[in-house]
């Protein structure tokens, strides 16, 4: 800050005043604007992104996805699975400790794989089918099942929220659905409790015991090699502060700047910008299955029919056609398992073909209660068109706008509409959690058990039960074609296309990766 | 006088009950549930159930209001839902900020508006006047966060003399303390002082007709003697009231402003808590400013005998 009335009341202020970090205490410590305030700080218990961000730094993974999406070891140090493929052994790396000085043992690595078990999707297909989840000795841990889980590296090192971190026995012991209060890990930066200010700021310190591996970083993978010593995390839920503050240097980087503001960041020569995260975001608005009007498949198909995603994508990303493409489909583009496979009914965008729809459907005007969280700019953008696009359609709507701690509660009623509960809301998924059906819960057709919107579509279930059972990427393939066409047909939700964001730093600051977090080993600060 | 202070202050327990029923009232019935926000996105409805669970949402209303106020009697306002944290301790974490920006606001916009409400009375239809009122009306018309982001633009990110965003604790030293807070405060105190200067306009301009003012000016008593001694001390019931009720209009600004800035204080707090439907943090941050409000008004009510010797309690 150059100021020289700052100097002179420094100086009158006299005794009071305490000398500001030096140069080169301030060039060690990276200042970051995350997507969102770190309010809690469980990664098992609060499943938010933003905590999962925080938590990659503070806890390990037995194994973690790298940026070609294969699981590779990280805390293992080696793995051997029967031949029947029922029983797997893992040994951890040797000398591996916990911020607090202890050991990291087998048991804690089972402790903390019953308590992510309970709350993970895929820990909960592996508990199902579990045999026995024992300590052999310090460092080797065995996992028996029932039947083989050919899936069992992706789900100990996928990035998909709850990640499988490794905690002490004694905080892994606490009830999965109550949160930890000690915040202990093995990761390569300790969490400091005591300058945590929720909302306003997080601090992680450098743990000088952690050993990085000796494989170069990608994503979880690899060596975490941390560059700097402190890692700040400062809240803004402003994004023109946040703007502001980077252009002004007073933050390094930022996470997810807004497109609006982006051109401005871009004509700045100390700032760089750019792609994120790859694997995107998919736009996606569910309908109710249980109510009328959307208990009638035509009427859901209607809707696919008419819509044009370039109009939910422009909504929500501008003119930039660098961050959005349209999406038949329900997976992340770019990655091995992309299916258009039954995406034709996305690519009509014709309204008459909805309303011949509509008509065979016996659609007689019935209310849709549309449900907008106005204070998400992605709901809202996507709740203005979808609006739009019921009415040319020549449906009624009601239009519900609200905020989005509403809307989340309102969407788990399975009530009729006119009693609470509703028939559309407007959400996204990350990408990340798109690339296959392990972690997609949106994508199921488990009546009761789905996600919101409660789809029953057994030709799906019988889809994703056989992707699990896939033993290669080719199987996988063809199970996830006809995967995209069952869901299509059934319209499990509406994809409203593929978007990408933007991340931007200062030009002092190098190694920033684009990845489905951002990943902190490896970036250093001049 | 001392029986009078006991009186308010014991006067202020049923108002706190109310205050506090509520307040409990209003969130149980209110839309919006913490456990969705905490279960994430990609949770399904049983995660959402076992987690309401957990936190005792799913008790009935007479049983966590009880607890609650049980609590509160004790000194304990809860456990924050999200942070697992005492309410108090977040609190305490939050205060300093907003004292700060408030104090400094206060004495901003005071030493500003007086002067110019009595300057405006004095020179009542000159261009002082016109002046000190358009900017009474532009400081009511232009909201807060216009007024900061104008601020920042110009002070921070073009003349780069002032940081955008934060806040430094005063025991880091005066000036990083100071720096901080002047944006904030100007932003804050814009309608403020327009506010103050209106009423100290209005009532200086009924005082300056008395009589005693016009005797004063033929006994050859300085024109600023007679503003600032005689006249403003006449006006003053009126301003101090405004100035009381004002504090009320800064806690509201304060959140704008905290966001505008980032500054980690008692406004962001209550934003944060209500959009995760935090409720012990909500009830907890209600309960303070109500208290806070109330004891406002008593310190307005004992200023008014040290203006005006004629009011006693």
């Amino acid at each position: 800050m150059k100021s020289a009335g700052g100097a002179a009341l420094v100086a009158a202020s006299g005794g009071l005043a305490m000398p500001a970090l030096s140069q080169g205490a301030s060039a060690k410590t990276l200042r970051f604007v995350p997507q969102a305030n770190l309010a809690n700080f469980d990664p098992i218990w609060g499943t938010q992104y933003v905590v999962r961000n925080a938590a990659a730094l503070v806890w390990d993974t037995l194994y973690g996805v790298d940026e070609k999406l294969t699981p590779q070891r990280q805390m293992v140090e080696s793995e051997s699975v029967s031949p029947d493929g029922l029983v797997w052994t893992f040994t951890l790396r040797p000398g591996m400790k916990f911020h607090d000085g202890s050991p990291v043992l087998a048991k804690d690595a089972v402790q903390s794989l019953i308590r992510w078990s309970a709350r993970d999707p895929m820990g909960l297909m592996l508990r199902a089918i579990q045999n026995e989840l024992v300590a052999v000795d310090d460092r080797t841990f065995r996992w028996s099942l029932k039947k083989p889980y050919p899936k069992m590296l992706l789900a100990l090192g996928k990035n998909n929220s709850p990640c499988s971190f490794i905690m002490p026995a004694r905080i892994a012991e606490t009830d999965p659905f109550k949160q930890i209060t000690e915040y202990i890990g093995s990761g390569p930066m300790k969490f400091k409790k005591e300058e945590w200010v929720p909302g306003a700021k997080a601090v992680f310190e450098k743990f000088a015991d952690y050993k990085p591996r000796e494989e170069k970083a990608s994503w979880l993978a690899g060596g975490k090699r941390m560059m700097v010593d402190r890692i700040e995390w400062i809240i803004m839920p402003d994004p023109a502060t946040a703007s502001a503050a980077l252009q002004n240097g007073e933050v390094d980087w930022w996470e997810n700047p807004i497109s609006d503001l982006v051109p401005v960041l871009k004509k700045n020569r100390n700032i760089e910008v750019d792609i994120a995260d790859p694997l995107g975001n998919i736009g996606a608005f569910r309908m109710n299955h249980l109510h009328p009007p959307f208990d009638n498949v035509k009427v859901r198909r209607a809707v696919l029919a008419a819509m044009n995603q370039e109009d939910y994508m422009r909504a929500i990303v501008g003119d930039d056609n660098n961050l959005w493409k349209p999406l038949p489909g329900f997976f992340t583009p770019g990655t091995p398992l992309y299916s258009e496979a039954g995406g034709e009914i996305l690519k009509m965008r014709s309204l008459d073909a909805a309303k011949k729809l509509l008509q065979e459907a016996g659609y007689k005007g019935e209310p849709v209660t549309c449900v907008v969280a106005q204070d998400q700019p992605n709901t809202k953008a996507m709740g203005d068109v979808t609006a739009d696009l019921l009415k040319k359609m020549g449906m009624t709507v009601d239009f519900v706008a609200t905020d989005w701690g509403t809307t989340g509660a309102r969407r788990a009623q399975k009530t009729p509409p006119g009693q609470g509960g509703w028939n559309m809301f407007h959400t996204w998924h990350a990408g990340a959690d798109c690339l296959n059906p392990a972690p997609y819960t949106a994508i199921r057709g488990n009546a009761d058990k789905a996600w919101f919107g409660w789809p029953n579509s057994p030709t799906v279930e019988k889809e994703v039960e056989n992707w699990f059972e896939a033993k290669d990427v080719a199987a996988e393939k063809v199970v996830m074609d006809r995967l995209n066409k069952a869901a299509l047909e059934d319209v499990i939700f509406a994809p409203t296309g593929f978007f990408l964001s933007y991340q931007a730093w200062r030009k002092n600051v190098t190694g920033v990766t684009k990845g489905p977090l951002p990943f902190f080993w490896g970036v250093s600060k001049a | 006088m001392f029986a009078f202070i006991v009186r308010r202050v014991i006067a202020t327990i049923p108002v706190m009950a109310f205050v506090a029923l509520f307040v409990f009232s209003l969130l149980y019935i209110a839309p919006g549930d913490p456990a969705v926000v905490i279960a994430g996105d990609q949770a399904t409805p049983a995660d959402v159930e076992k987690i309401r669970q957990g936190l005792g949402l799913d008790r009935p209303f007479l049983i966590r209001f009880g607890e609650w106020l049980f609590n509160i009697l004790r000194g304990d306002l809860g456990i924050s839902i999200f942070t697992s944290l005492p309410v108090t301790q977040l609190i305490a974490q939050r205060i300093e900020p907003t004292v700060s920006l408030m104090a400094v606001t206060l004495l901003l916009a005071i030493s500003i508006a007086v002067p110019l409400g009595v300057m405006a009375a004095w020179k009542a239809g000159s261009w002082i006047d016109r002046f000190a009122m358009a900017f009474c009306v532009t400081g009511f018309s232009v909201p807060v966060f216009v007024v900061g982001y104008l601020l920042a633009y110009i002070f921070a990110l073009q003349l780069d003399w002032l940081p955008v965003q934060g806040y430094t604790p005063l025991s880091r030293g005066l000036w990083p303390w100071f720096e901080n807070l002047i944006l904030p405060a100007i932003t804050l105190g814009f309608v403020y002082i327009a506010l103050i200067a209106r009423i100290t306009r209005a009532s200086m301009l009924e005082v300056l007709q008395q009589d005693y003012v016009r005797t004063a000016r033929s006994k050859g008593v300085g024109e600023m003697s007679i503003l600032f001694l005689h006249a403003l001390k006449n006006a003053a019931i009126p301003i101090v009231t405004v100035i009381g009720i004002g504090i009320a209009l800064l806690i509201g600004g304060a959140v704008v402003t905290e966001s505008v800035f980032a500054i980690p204080g008692l406004g962001r707090l209550t934003v944060d808590a209500i959009l995760r439907r935090d409720y012990p943090v909500i009830q907890g941050l209600v309960l303070m400013f109500s208290f806070v409000y109330v004891l406002i008004n008593l310190v307005v009510d004992l200023i008014y005998t040290l203006i005006d010797p004629r009011i006693r309690y």
